[in-house]
């Protein structure tokens, strides 16, 4: 088994969370993964990216080869295309809605969409109304894994599990928030 | 052992705290600050190591040499640029050599993600005459550190660990062995060894000299420099170095058989397995991350009768930016892969920027103004976030070239007759190599304007703590002599614009050294306390 996944965002949204709980959960069911980040610079309200491999096997590349990654997981709708040559023919997107319109040529969101909705099989979440209606704007990053965690190849305990344990020391509360964003974007994705 | 998700740069790290690391030192720069960020999160209760930020990177090496030479166990760690600051020390701790284990972790940051060059590391080794260790993945991070400050004591000589950006930054699971002491026994150095007067230097330069056999014969016999000969594989053999090996195995898959191949992570590199596989095959591709440097060496002046040498250095591999699987394939003549393409839909790129509320826009708003009236203004800058005014909406600085340049250059530049002539350098780069160069225009009294950006943080790297800030820095510049009736303290808030426009254009007409100190935290270091 081997499963590839290109996290995109823009600086601040969180992807970096996101990786530490697939990391995690993947560790506790036995599998290798690698995950290269982007620091310093970059997180700046910048482009961002992370590839995430997970495999039952040993991992040579820290870095996805061109039109192998099984999945596009964006937090930002514009960041998703940025990536899209990664993507294996098959593979899936599942994208924010929501743009982070940081900057003064951001195109037109509609077109965006169009071009996202290529992508055979494609999944776009309202992760900015998600969140809100979890109880918090901030935890959109994790109504997008909650999205995504239909197709990785992860069980939804082990990604609980460990959005618990990013989040414990902030409080019970928080967890909670992020726990029902998980659950609203996983449900979202099914429907 | 335990097994646990690290980044690349934490395996070192952890793996330095277990060899008995007895003191650790660092200045911030991507892509090495996360070891130091471990190191003071895991210092903290009670541990028996220090673990500190330094002023700069020479500060720290020398630190680090100190701990070595009382007999134990030092690392200093930087990115790559910081080791040009600390060539200094660098290169003569090779002269001293090491008493207790000192490792030297550099990162270097090919394709420059976040730095102004991707200078290789390696030739500092090399010019150096030490040992230079290249991880190719996290579990060789963590032995490879345990292992350099057995062989720092064993050869007596400071030890390199080359990281790139690509390890740095990577996480991955990995194995931990158990712990050993702090060095107990070690006595300090001996004077002779490290003073370095011309009689000792001669002599210590000669030991280090005569132990290369010794280190090349180290790298012969290491298993991570592993050759593999596989006849069935044809007549191409592969070098590959550091975390290159991971994309030749990658992408090697796919061919019909797996090329012979030599796998490098020590230097000097291993002259016989070298030649072994040269013997083998008729054509020799080598890949490694950052500059050619094995393959010049293999090139040398007039390549090897009857051998094909393919590389960076004829086009088969670019000769700058980043390794890719990708990449490393075509080398390997496998046939290129791509996905989806957005097609005709243009990208809007999304560079960093100053983030919302951030005290340097409005420094910067207020020197754009400022400046509006002269013809030839010139604003020199430095290192740091406020290098991003060099970008729309702000296009205020015409300069950034290293650490602390901001200073001596406007210097240079108003002794060249440009006026207004003005640096804008921030609190810890200041700290780190301004103060220096503020000296010198003090002590002619420069037309000049420093700017010195005083947010109170290193933000750029992850707010780490700053040397030069808030009351006591206006006293180290009042301390260098500068005329108190023009170090000027500003606020930058748009509330106070017209005002600092005020302070700027007084200052600007001045015909001698001004200072404006510009005032107000880090809006990301408001945000922690916050959430704090």
């Amino acid at each position: 088994m081997k499963y590839d996944i290109i996290l995109a965002g823009v600086g601040g949204q969180g992807i970096l969370s996101i990786a530490f709980v697939i990391d995690n959960a993947a560790l506790e069911e036995g599998l290798f993964f690698k995950q290269a980040e982007v620091h310093g610079m970059s997180q700046r309200g910048g482009a961002v990216q992370s590839h995430l491999r997970l495999a039952d096997g040993h991992i040579y590349s820290d870095l996805i080869p061109l039109g192998q990654a099984d999945l596009i997981l964006s937090v930002e709708p514009l960041e998703t295309l940025r990536y899209f040559e990664y993507l294996k023919p098959d593979g899936a997107v599942v994208s924010s809605s929501t743009p982070y319109t940081n900057i003064s040529d951001y195109p037109v969101l509609e077109e965006v969409f169009q071009q996202i909705k290529k992508a055979p099989v494609h999944v776009l979440i309202d992760s900015e109304k998600l969140a809100r209606e979890a109880g918090s704007v901030r935890a959109q990053n994790m109504v997008m894994l909650g999205a995504a965690s239909i197709f990785l190849p992860l069980r939804e305990g082990s990604l609980r599990k460990y959005i618990q344990v990013l989040f414990e020391k902030r409080g019970p509360q928080i967890v909670q928030t992020n726990l029902r964003a998980f659950d609203l974007g996983r449900q979202a994705a099914k429907l | 052992m335990e097994r646990i998700v690290l980044l690349g740069d934490e395996a070192v790290a952890l793996a330095a705290i277990q060899a008995g690391l007895t003191a650790a030192y660092s200045y911030p720069g991507t892509p090495a600050s996360e070891i130091m960020e471990f190191l003071v999160r895991n210092s903290e209760g009670g541990r028996k190591f220090t673990a500190k930020w330094c002023v700069n990177e020479k500060v720290a090496c020398e630190e680090a040499l100190g701990v070595s030479f009382a007999g134990k166990r030092a690392m200093v760690s930087f990115k790559h640029v910081g080791l040009n600051v600390a060539a200094d020390p660098f290169i003569n701790a090779a002269i001293t050599g090491a008493n207790g284990g000192l490792v030297v972790v550099v990162a270097d940051d090919p394709g420059m993600h976040s730095s102004q060059d991707e200078q290789d590391s390696r030739y500092y080794a090399d010019f150096a005459r030490i040992l230079c260790l290249e991880p190719a993945n996290h579990q060789e991070a963590y032995n490879m550190t345990r292992e350099a400050f057995d062989l720092s004591e064993k050869f007596r000589i400071p030890v390199m660990l080359r990281l790139v950006t690509r390890l740095a930054h990577s996480r991955s699971s990995v194995e931990t062995s158990a712990a050993r002491e702090q060095n107990k026994d070690l006595p300090y150095g001996t004077w002779q060894d490290w003073t370095l007067l011309p009689g000792n230097a001669r002599r210590r330069f000669r030991i280090l000299l005569d132990r290369q056999d010794e280190l090349l014969e180290y790298s012969e016999n290491t298993v991570y420099n592993q050759l593999v000969l596989n006849p069935a594989g044809g007549r191409l053999g592969v070098v590959v170095t550091g975390i290159a090996y991971n994309y030749f195995k990658e992408v090697a898959a796919g061919l019909p058989a797996e090329p012979s191949y030599l796998k490098i992570s020590t230097y000097p590199f291993p002259v016989a397995k070298l030649r072994r596989l040269i013997e083998q095959v008729d054509e020799i591709l080598v890949i490694e991350e950052g500059y050619p440097f094995v393959e010049r060496f293999l090139r040398g002046v007039t390549g090897i009768p009857g051998k094909v040498i393919r590389g960076k250095m004829d086009g088969s591999l670019p000769a700058s930016g980043e390794l890719t699987p990708d990449l490393v394939a075509r080398a390997l003549g496998l046939p290129e892969k791509t996905g989806l393409k957005a097609g005709e839909f243009k990208l809007a790129a999304r560079p960093p920027q100053l983030c919302v509320g951030c005290p340097h826009a409005d420094t910067y708003k207020a020197l754009n103004e400022a400046l509006r009236d002269f013809p030839r203004p010139v604003v020199f800058s430095d290192i740091g976030c406020y290098t991003l005014g060099a970008l729309p909406p702000y296009n205020a600085i015409q300069t950034c070239v290293c650490m602390g340049a901001s200073v001596s250059m406007a210097k240079g530049g108003a002794e060249a007759g440009i006026h207004p002539s003005v640096a804008v350098i921030g609190d810890s780069t200041f700290a780190h190599s301004g103060i220096t160069p503020l000296l010198d225009a003090v002590h002619s009294d420069t037309a000049m304007t420093v700017v010195i950006l005083d947010n109170g943080t290193v933000a750029m790297t992850g707010t780490q703590p700053s040397f030069g800030t808030g009351e006591p820095l206006d006293r180290l510049v009042a301390g260098l002599g500068l005329d108190p009736n023009h170090l000027r303290v500003i606020v930058p808030l748009p509330k106070n614009h017209q005002e600092n426009v005020k302070v700027i254009k007084e200052e600007l007409s001045h015909q001698g050294l001004s200072v404006i100190i510009a005032r107000r935290e880090c809006i990301q270091i408001v945000g922690e306390k916050k959430r704090s």
